[in-house]
């Protein structure tokens, strides 16, 4: 869950998701479920040369078991925030 | 026999990643790709968030291809091992 949590603290940000395929599509997140499903606005592929498919594409649906990255601004994250998350989930789940 | 349990902090493989957050590790991906970055945060499914990463996507014509990233989260099921250096 604690993934979850974070994508909706990045929702309204512009991210870009690498795709197991080597797609590269960047867009602005509008939501996001437990299975890391993404909703991406206002998309571009940022090699549209090499795939073209999504040229006209303008939002889309992007199935969570197909990512390989998400890259975030880095200004969007706190990151001791982020470590401290990290911990708690881990107790939580050696209870 | 449960209560001795309870007081035995047992180790657990992901505590080794536990002990890297904010400290730089080594992730080996699906892909013949490595990714080096600090350690933000992770979950069981080894789900990562790196900073300040470099990729390494490695082919069989010499020098791997390097890209930097500041903030990266990387799925876990491409995961393969993680490591600390130091």
């Amino acid at each position: 869950m604690l993934f979850f949590s974070f994508f909706k603290t990045l929702v309204d940000q512009e991210v870009v998701v690498e795709l197991k395929n080597d797609i590269e599509i960047k867009g602005v997140l509008k939501s996001v479920d437990q299975y890391l499903n993404l909703k991406l606005d206002n998309i571009s592929c940022t090699n549209e040369t090499k795939y073209p498919h999504l040229t006209s594409v303008k939002n889309l649906f992007i199935r969570g078991s197909t990512v390989r990255y998400v890259r975030i601004n880095p200004n969007a994250v706190d990151c001791t925030l982020l470590q401290d998350a990290s911990r708690r989930e881990a107790m939580q789940a050696a209870k | 026999m449960s209560s001795v349990q309870a007081d035995k902090q047992t180790e657990e493989p992901l505590d080794l990643i536990r002990y890297q957050l904010d400290e730089t590790v080594l992730v080996k991906l699906r892909g013949a790709r490595e990714m080096k970055g600090k350690l933000q945060g992770y979950d069981s499914h080894c789900n990562m968030v790196l900073s300040d990463a470099k990729e390494y996507i490695y082919n069989e014509t010499g020098e791997p291809i390097v890209k930097d990233c500041e903030m990266v989260f990387i799925r876990g099921d491409s995961v393969i091992l993680i490591s600390p250096i130091s």
